[in-house]
């Protein structure tokens, strides 16, 4: 009845040079993260961050995406044909408890598989770079900046065992080897050393000092708002610096230094004194981050509000900050409610600027000005470096 | 394991012969897990390549993982058929697989519907299929990715919007519409025409110089597009023609899904009852998978929201085969498709021998029984595959402008189509066809809806 016999085999594994659905999953993640990557401010804004340095990843819960076809609207009204025992009327599944469906996450129906994306903190923050046009800064240029370092520079034949450049010492037996009959394997004439040689490079440290007014009138989306623009104002210092050091300083009437994770959870009660943050600012910049060998950094976020006496020890303490330093940020995260009113710290920073000291100034009222602040802040910096 | 299979399968197909199967040959190949798991996904061993298959990728091996999915065999009907089976699976399992692909083998031989496609696109679906992918590979090559998916989000999201009764070469619409041929007149006619002392009839009007484009509502929405886009390249109408040809070979299999598992059931279970080559234990786990297939629902459940297409199949032909012969179920085989089959022959009895019913959800996740009453089971079963189980759209008018305008028959199919989704497909639409495309339906509360993109 058939013309030739049926064949079985079990070789041609040409289905195993690569895996068809892979390929289509790993492009469909890629689109994953072209969508993400347009609509990134908005999602980084919604989420908490790590900002720890070591942890250079932010997790991203996103949905598949789904290929629209035509379906007919409400379909989770269900109806079809099943098979058992029962009678018309009788409960076959109950309704999903409360409980149940808020196990379910929010919005997502039975069944819906999500992943986590994972993203590398330093191409978010390249994407955002591009989004927001913004320029790279440059490292103060300045002699006093310039440290003396060892860089490697030619080869020699004799050195350190330690410097040994195997793979400069096997070429120069290879070549030897050609010429000679009945070579040796190695002679120490083959051996060849890197050598060191002591050059001025620029510093490329920097030192970020973090200030966060947490008197009683900062409110918790005030200061959340504060830790978005530090993570960002972070991040684009940290693209630009081999190394960057991180202060936190969290003041009311008085200052400390916090660790990071401490540092946003910190709230306090009573009167502002700006100036006990900006004094230990300077000591630090005194002991620990000299501005001859760092490019340092100075954040502050407050309401604005200050206690009047503080005034001029603010003033007189922020203008000496500003001189040494190479760019003071100013965010005031005071809500619509103050927008009206200039504050005292609002006209301090205006006083520097109008000096032509390396200051920037914004005000912070919702999550899209945290970008509108974050790109002011590097161009004037930029400029301010140039 | 392969030299018993083989064996196996030689002496399977003898008997098969004997018991009167007529079938192009099969070939067998055995494949890991992995190949079958994209066969499922892709519904070929080699497709085209588009993100939307990445995930139904990941949704079946999460299934898999979670043990929901288990696939035991695929079948590609064809002249040779090919079938894969899994390299993982026991001897008995694969018997018995080979013996049910026997059955698919003959169903797809000898049924109208499936002749007809196969004799439209030639018996090779999986080297059209790599053929095609590789013509796309080489679009990609040559055009850049994001084009080439662009055209692909449009073709694939209009998959099931063929027009399954004309031929796969399907011809442009004639140039002109046909003259009406000029009557006869003769005393009859006249009198039929018109009543006494009625005025002669105004002779018809001069057919229009252009008819109107399409002439009747075209429900072969992929073949449309390529054929009238007003800006689409060659190669954007292939992809468009690919993905039609693909949709039509897939037709058959889904419109014949109850039978033709059931007749494939039928046959494995019959050809191994027969086989008094096989030892007695591999007989036995043979018919415990065959159990474990064909039953209604999972062991321990009461009651499955679903119909098993092999269970169903199962019973209906076994029946047939009963009171009518073999002789008439073959005439049956022949002649239905699933509509037919289950209108015909789901009768009372069977449907209470069955258990079968009809459930109804409430938007709050409740899912009530409805009715045993046996029109309503059978419209129920039956529901999800009309139209290729995609609702009901045609071009309505390719307008001056080269706006392509689509209607939505929503009296047809009861309500209105999901905007949301409508609005998606509208806009990979208009990527390709570069002109306004416009979609009419109904929203919530029957209120006339015009989605444009």
């Amino acid at each position: 009845m058939t013309e030739r016999p049926s064949r079985i085999t079990a070789e041609t594994p040409w289905y195993d040079l690569f895996s068809r659905g892979a390929r289509d999953w790993l492009r469909h993640n890629q689109k994953v993260r072209e969508t993400v990557k347009s609509r990134l401010p908005e999602l980084l804004a919604g989420g908490d961050l790590i900002t720890h340095p070591e942890n250079r990843t932010v997790l991203v819960p996103v949905r598949f995406l789904e290929h629209a076809r035509f379906r007919l609207a409400d379909g989770s009204a269900r109806s079809g044909a099943g098979q058992g025992k029962g009678d018309p009327g009788q409960v076959l599944r109950p309704a999903p408890g409360r409980d149940e469906r808020r196990a379910g996450a929010p919005g997502s129906e039975a069944g819906e598989v999500r992943f986590v994306l994972e993203l590398k903190i330093d191409e978010i923050v390249e994407w955002l770079w591009q989004e927001l046009k913004l320029p790279n800064l440059k490292p103060r240029r300045s002699a006093t900046l310039d440290e003396p370092d060892y860089v490697r520079e030619g080869w020699d034949k004799r050195g350190a065992r330690a410097r040994l450049d195997r793979r400069r010492t096997v070429k120069e037996a290879v070549k030897r080897r050609a010429m000679q009959e009945a070579p040796l394997a190695f002679t120490n004439e083959d051996l060849r050393f890197r050598q060191l040689v002591r050059r001025a490079t620029p510093a490329i440290n920097a030192a970020v000092i973090f200030a966060l007014d947490v008197s009683g009138s900062m409110q918790e989306a005030q200061r959340r708002l504060a830790k978005t623009f530090f993570f960002f104002a972070l991040q684009g210092l940290r693209r630009q610096y081999a190394k960057v050091e991180t202060v936190f300083l969290a003041h009311t009437v008085e200052a400390w230094e916090f660790p990071e994770e401490q540092f946003f959870q910190v709230t306090g009660d009573g009167g502002t004194a700006a100036s006990s943050a900006f004094r230990i600012a300077e000591d630090l910049l005194a002991k620990r981050y000299d501005p001859s060998r760092y490019n340092a950094y100075l954040f502050y976020a407050s309401d604005g509000e200050n206690a009047p006496d503080d005034r001029a020890l603010a003033a007189q303490s922020i203008a000496a900050l500003a001189a040494e330093l190479n760019f003071v940020g100013y965010v005031e995260t005071g809500g619509a409610a103050y927008a009206s009113r200039v504050t005292q710290m609002a006209e301090l920073f205006a006083a520097l600027k109008d000096k032509d000291l390396p200051v920037g100034a914004a005000q912070l009222d919702s999550l899209e000005d945290v970008w509108n602040a974050i790109r002011a802040f590097f161009r004037e910096q930029g400029a301010a470096a140039a | 394991m392969n030299e018993a299979l083989g064996a196996y399968i030689e002496a399977l197909e003898r008997l098969a012969h004997r018991l009167g199967l007529d079938y192009h040959p099969v070939d067998f190949e055995l494949v890991p897990a992995t190949l079958m798991t994209e066969i499922a996904v892709y519904g070929l061993p080699v497709r085209m390549a588009h993100w939307s298959f990445g995930v139904r990728y990941i949704h079946q091996l999460v299934r898999q993982s979670m043990g929901h999915s288990r696939i035991f065999e695929v079948m590609f009907p064809g002249d040779p058929c090919r079938a894969y089976l899994m390299d993982g699976n026991t001897l008995a399992e694969n018997t018995l697989v080979a013996a049910h692909v026997l059955g698919h083998a003959d169903f797809a031989k000898n049924n109208t519907l499936f002749a007809r496609f196969h004799e439209m696109a030639g018996g090779n679906i999986i080297e059209m299929a790599a053929a095609h992918a590789r013509r796309i590979d080489r679009a990609i090559e040559e055009f850049g990715l994001e084009r080439v998916e662009a055209v692909l989000d449009a073709a694939l999201a209009l998959e099931s919007h063929v027009d399954v009764d004309q031929p796969l070469h399907r011809e442009p619409y004639p140039a002109r519409a046909p003259r009406p041929k000029a009557e006869p007149k003769d005393a009859f006619r006249e009198r039929f025409e018109r009543l006494p002392d009625e005025p002669a009839p105004e002779p018809p009007a001069a057919p229009q110089q252009r008819p109107p484009l399409p002439p009747h509502p075209e429900r072969d929405l992929l073949w449309f597009i390529a054929q009238y886009g007003p800006e689409l390249e060659q190669w954007e109408r292939d992809v468009f023609l690919s993905v039609r040809a693909e949709s039509l070979y897939f037709y058959p299999v889904f419109a014949c899904q109850i039978m033709n598992e059931g007749w494939a059931s039928y046959w494995h279970a019959r050809l191994l009852r027969e086989a008094d080559f096989l030892p007695q234990d591999l007989y036995l786990s043979s018919i415990k998978s065959h159990s474990d297939v064909v039953r209604p629902f999972a062991a321990g459940e009461q009651s499955a929201l679903a119909v098993n297409p092999y269970h169903l199949g199962f019973t209906l032909w076994e029946h047939i085969v009963e009171q009518h012969g073999l002789a008439r179920a073959r005439e049956v085989c022949r002649d239905e498709d699933d509509f037919g089959f289950v209108r015909n022959y789901l009768d009372r009895d069977l449907a209470e021998q069955m258990d079968l019913f009809t459930y109804e959800g409430r938007p709050d996740g409740e899912v009530r029984l409805a009715r045993r009453d046996l029109d309503a089971v059978r419209e129920a079963i039956l529901a999800p595959k009309f139209n290729y189980g995609a609702p009901r759209i045609a071009v309505a008018e390719l307008q001056t402008d080269g706006t392509l305008r689509l209607d939505h028959d929503h009296a047809g199919d009861g309500r209105g189509l999901d905007a949301a989704r409508a609005s998606k497909v509208l806009e990979y639409v208009h990527r390709v066809w570069r002109r306004p495309v416009r979609l009419v339906t109904v929203g919530g509360r029957q209120e006339p809806l015009e989605l444009t993109a």
